[in-house]
């Protein structure tokens, strides 16, 4: 999908996530598995092989008691634009079996498992652990086969998956708005499960390059930051924060070093 | 052709160079390759579900008491997705994980598929599938043979909760039965009931109007780890306006205490100290509600009785909790005390709330007066921001019971808990106390028939050993559990219910003070096991025993005494699915009280104060015992609650404990928290195995080092290590119930314990 549409311009949906009203309780976690099959084995807890499409990791300040703040991330793929933002994250660039892409209508990363061998070149480019192998193949006990959602394809062992932004509910939505004529999506018809799924609304989904959308607003904000932002991967996830150090946290950041003060270096080709 | 070295070489180099520039054209390699990767992932057992047409149901989720509303998302009638409702005004479409993933309890592992029959010895996991007649027969037999020889009254029914008709139905079977035994779970609403029934004279469900209160003072509260209804309370959190403050109080930097504005790190148990420093502050500076306490309070000033005796009102009372004091208890800042306390009483909508973590343990009465008489000096009662206890809507109307001889004989017998007896007058439910009792009696157990529906004693309840000794002695156990927990797995018959996506049921909830919600939990699928709906069980079994018992249950099954009882409104509830009961009163209307002033009762006049002798009605702090030589055991355990974890009646499913972070839990070993500093000073690091003892049990766990934790105090979560349901939750990790025991309030006989001495080694 390298065509791009000449006559209006092209959707970037991406994320923001308000670290200030994640409580951590997991609900994007769940949402997201029932939503797109994810598999569950009987021990979970390494989480190396633990399938997720998002994870909430758990920071501290390491203050000690009681000066001691917590702070949740969740952590869905950042569907990065990579470097000069033309498409090239990481993953997609050392794909061989072309599994992994990135569709310039929407700035989504796809996952294509009946292409992908199962080279895990993609897990080891990601910074940001976002891709997950399938050791085994999954099981679902008793009759839990019966909940499995149709739209989207359980996996197989032997492949690599990844949150896809919930492209199944984007394609939906579109498919719904051509029967109507209609040839934009309004913002809540095409929304993440995580996000949905959020009960304290932390998790904003929208076209980043929508003035109209949340997300467009949002990711200006002062408070807003992205993770690893000088590896220039150019993520589709946002985080905001009114916290200094969970900012720090988002990057590797020397002690003499202010983030959001630090001039991007890195030249832009082409 | 001479073939030499050099040539050898040539040619087969040109061979494989040829060859492989030759398969590199040709597709085949890459062809087959494909071929193979599809072959792969067509293997049979990756499934395909089967794609159709998608509709939606709404319903109630009733997976705990919140009663949140859920919209299911089924295709071709097939249920395969839960999310929030967004119309349902108790959680405006905010939903926990464990609503979330609830069709992992609708077709998962741990449901029990037909009734049982126990086969093996008790426990052990032998069963006989037996029919729905048989099951029921049986039980019948038991009950009316106790009923003929005269022990209706040792037939026990545990329940979860007593609001909503099926916990009514149970009831009515038992007073046309013969038994006053009906028995609650406990949670912290006992108690906060208990000193609302006190200081109001009202008899209620709690309610805490934190929608419209702009200062919530958390005595430890876990409102984003489970408190009250998850739903409501996470969305009520999304919604908050840079002006609400919440201020949370607790030894542990739970979730709750780090989203807070403000963290109070406290020693454990010492809550009420604090209340009442707060309170002493607040009236030393005259910031009460003057209004309030001078024409709607009893017992804020020193008063006489009719014999001439003086008694110390509350302000009087309070003058011992200086902030110093109060500083040296709490181990918090006594500056830090008095603007807590400014603070608190200068807000134009403060509130101030307890029940710690999700709530699952009453606490002291002490503490509850305590809060709220917090509550009262800032006149925060019976009004929007405020709190208050709501009566149960009559909206069930129930046709009169007429019983025999036998069953008024019966239900004149004393409750075998101690509830409302001289000792415990103002208590209802003492499920707490029930083991200790049965352990106690030298001679015929004083429960014979233990019915046991939407609770899991042998799981919830404090020193799971000694429960499950005083289980032995009940000589008949059921379970109407549709999952195979702990309680279930240790019963005579299972006669399943529906799981809550396939059963009939209204659920009333609250949306804050003035709005009661009456919501009707659908059936989104047929039932998909031979399972029965515990109300039809109990109308079948009633219908058996013949007679007044019969008389008393009229309808054929549960949705038509639903339909019945609900009269009009079973329309609209069927329609809209839910009914909303405004209950707004306006000041001072708001303000009359049922007590024995007729005010708010700083000073409880009703309360129990034989025990300990002669002491005061008035809410005072004696440290809450707390069990343990402090010399062998020189920690301190608490548990803490995170809504990750179901620690009540349901287990977490397996989604849910997939969430579970490795610093929770590691391969089948819980891992407990403890401070740095006192890690270093027993050779404990991040990861390593120790020995955790208390005097009740040991376990094994591993140590996650945690600065957020006060030194000395070791914290384990709640809702792990299970013995029951299956491999995606058993045998992992520890349950907390196993390492602690219950600590009797003298007043109340409410389970007061929040912690236990103990000690690590490593190993």
């Amino acid at each position: 999908m390298k065509e791009k549409n000449d006559y209006k311009q092209a959707k970037r949906y991406g994320m923001v996530i308000d670290l200030d009203k994640c409580t951590g309780c997991g609900a994007c976690m769940v949402g997201c598995y029932s939503e797109n099959n994810v598999p569950f084995k009987a021990d979970e807890t390494n989480k190396l092989d633990s399938i997720n499409w998002i994870r909430i990791f758990k920071i501290t300040n390491d203050k000690p008691y009681p000066e001691t703040e917590t702070c949740y991330i969740p952590m869905p793929c950042m569907q990065c634009d990579g470097v000069g933002k033309h498409g090239h994250p990481p993953c997609v660039s050392v794909c061989p079996a072309v599994a992994t892409d990135y569709d310039y209508d929407t700035g989504i990363i796809s996952q294509i498992y009946t292409r992908c061998f199962g080279c895990r070149y993609c897990m080891a480019a990601c910074p940001y652990h976002a891709r997950k192998f399938n050791w085994w193949d999954p099981v679902w006990p008793a009759d839990m086969e019966k909940y499995l959602n149709p739209k989207v394809s359980p996996r197989m062992r032997g492949v690599v998956e990844k949150c896809s932004f919930c492209f199944h509910r984007y394609q939906q939505a579109r498919d719904k708005a051509y029967l109507e004529k209609r040839e934009e999506l309004a913002e809540n018809e095409y929304q993440t499960a995580c996000a949905e799924a959020c009960p304290t609304g932390a998790i904003t989904f929208g076209d980043l390059n929508n003035k109209n959308h949340a997300v467009y607003k949002l990711k200006n904000s002062p408070k807003a930051f992205r993770l690893l932002e000088r590896l220039n991967t150019n993520p589709k996830v946002y985080y905001l924060t009114s916290k200094k150090w969970v900012r720090r946290a988002g990057d590797n950041y020397l002690t003499h070093e202010e983030p959001g003060k630090i001039k991007n270096n890195m030249k832009e080709h082409h | 052709m001479k073939i030499d070295r050099r040539s050898f070489l040539s040619y087969t180099t040109a061979a494989v160079l040829g060859g492989t520039a030759g398969s590199m054209l040709t597709p085949a390699p890459w062809k087959l390759i494909d071929d193979a990767a599809i072959w792969t992932q067509n293997w049979p057992w990756t499934p395909v579900p089967e794609d159709g047409e998608v509709t939606y149901k709404k319903s109630v989720c009733t997976l705990c008491p919140g009663g949140c509303g859920i919209t299911v998302r089924l295709v071709n009638g097939r249920p395969i997705k839960i999310e929030g409702s967004k119309e349902y005004p108790v959680n405006k479409g905010s939903l926990c994980p464990m609503g979330i993933s609830g069709l992992q309890y609708l077709y998962g592992p741990s449901r029990v598929t037909s009734p049982l029959k126990r086969e093996g010895k008790r426990g052990e996991g032998k069963w006989k599938k037996v029919s729905w007649d048989e099951a029921l027969a049986a039980v019948t037999k038991k009950l009316s043979e106790l009923r003929a020889t005269g022990r209706s009254q040792s037939v026990v029914c545990l329940t979860g909760s007593d609001r909503g008709t099926i916990p009514n139905l149970i009831d009515r079977f038992l007073t046309v039965y013969g038994s006053p035994n009906f028995i609650r779970s406990s949670t912290a609403q006992d108690a906060i009931e208990q000193a609302i029934y006190l200081t109001q004279g009202k008899q209620g469900t709690p309610i805490f109007d934190i929608e419209n209160a702009n200062f919530i003072l958390s005595f430890g509260s876990g409102i984003l780890d489970g408190w009250g209804s998850p739903g409501r309370l996470f969305n009520l959190y999304g919604g908050l306006k840079p002006t609400k403050t919440i201020i949370q109080i607790e030894p542990r930097l739970s979730d709750t205490a780090a989203m807070a504005n403000q963290w109070v790190g406290i020693n454990p148990g010492t809550e009420t100290a604090l209340a009442l420093g707060l309170a002493h502050v607040i009236i030393k500076k005259s910031l009460y509600d003057k209004n309030f306490v001078e024409n709607f309070a009893f017992g804020f000033d020193d008063w006489t009785d009719e014999d001439g005796k003086t008694h110390d009102g509350f302000s009087t009372m309070v003058k011992n909790f200086t902030p110093e004091k109060v500083a040296q208890i709490t181990g918090i800042d006594k500056t830090e005390i008095v603007s807590l306390a400014r603070n608190f009483a200068r807000a134009s909508k403060p509130i101030a709330i307890n029940g710690r973590g999700q709530g699952d343990v009453p606490g002291s009465i002490d503490e509850s007066l305590a809060v709220q008489s917090l509550n009262a000096l800032v006149g925060n009662i019976n009004k929007p921001g405020g709190i208050s206890a709501i009566p149960d809507s009559n909206y069930a109307k129930w046709p009169e019971v007429t019983i025999d001889e036998v069953a008024s004989k019966g239900r004149q017998q004393p409750r075998i808990d101690g509830a409302g007896s001289e000792q415990f007058p103002n208590t209802r439910f003492l499920l707490n106390r029930l083991p200790e009792i049965l352990n106690k009696t030298k001679d015929e157990s004083p429960v014979q028939a233990l019915l046991v529906t939407a609770a899991n004693p042998l799981y919830t309840l404090p020193d799971t050993a000694s429960t499950k000794k005083a289980f032995d002695r009940i000589p008949f156990i059921v379970s109407f559990s549709p999952y195979m927990d702990e309680t279930a797995a240790y019963a005579d018959y299972i006669l399943p219910n529906h799981s809550y996506l396939e059963r009939l049921q209204e659920v009333p909830t609250d949306a804050g003070i003035s709005r009661q919600v009456i919501g009707l939990a659908k059936p989104v699928v047929q039932p998909i096991y031979d399972t029965k709906h515990v109300g039809d069980s109990f109308i079948l079994i009633a219908k058996a025993l013949g007679g007044f018992i019969s008389n008393a249950f009229p309808w054929n099954n549960y949705e038509g005494f639903l339909k019945e009882t609900l009269k009009d409104q079973w329309r609209e509830l069927n329609r809209k699915g839910m009914i909303e009961i405004e209950n707004n009163t306006p000041e001072p209307l708001a303000y009359t009280f049922n007590t024995v002033s007729g005010k708010f009762e700083f000073y409880p006049t009703a309360r129990n104060t034989a025990q300990p002798k002669n002491r005061s009605a008035l809410p005072s702090y004696t440290p809450v015992p707390i069990e343990g030589d402090i010399q062998r055991f020189q920690l301190v355990l608490i548990p803490y609650d995170t809504i990750r974890l179901a620690s009540n009646n349901i287990a977490n499913s397996p989604f849910m404990t997939k969430t579970i972070d490795d610093t929770v839990l590691k391969k089948q070993t819980g891992m407990v928290e403890i401070n740095p500093t006192t890690a270093r000073g027993l050779g404990l690091k991040e990861g390593s195995t120790a020995l955790l003892t208390t005097p009740k049990g040991k376990a094994t766990v591993k140590i996650h080092l945690f600065e957020g934790i006060m030194p000395g105090l070791i914290a384990i979560p709640k809702g792990l290590g299970h013995t029951a349901y299956n491999k995606f939750l058993a045998n992992k990790g520890t349950n907390f119930n196993d390492l602690i025991g219950p600590i009797e309030d003298p007043g109340s006989g409410l389970d007061m314990a929040w912690g236990i001495r103990a000690k690590l080694i490593r190993i």
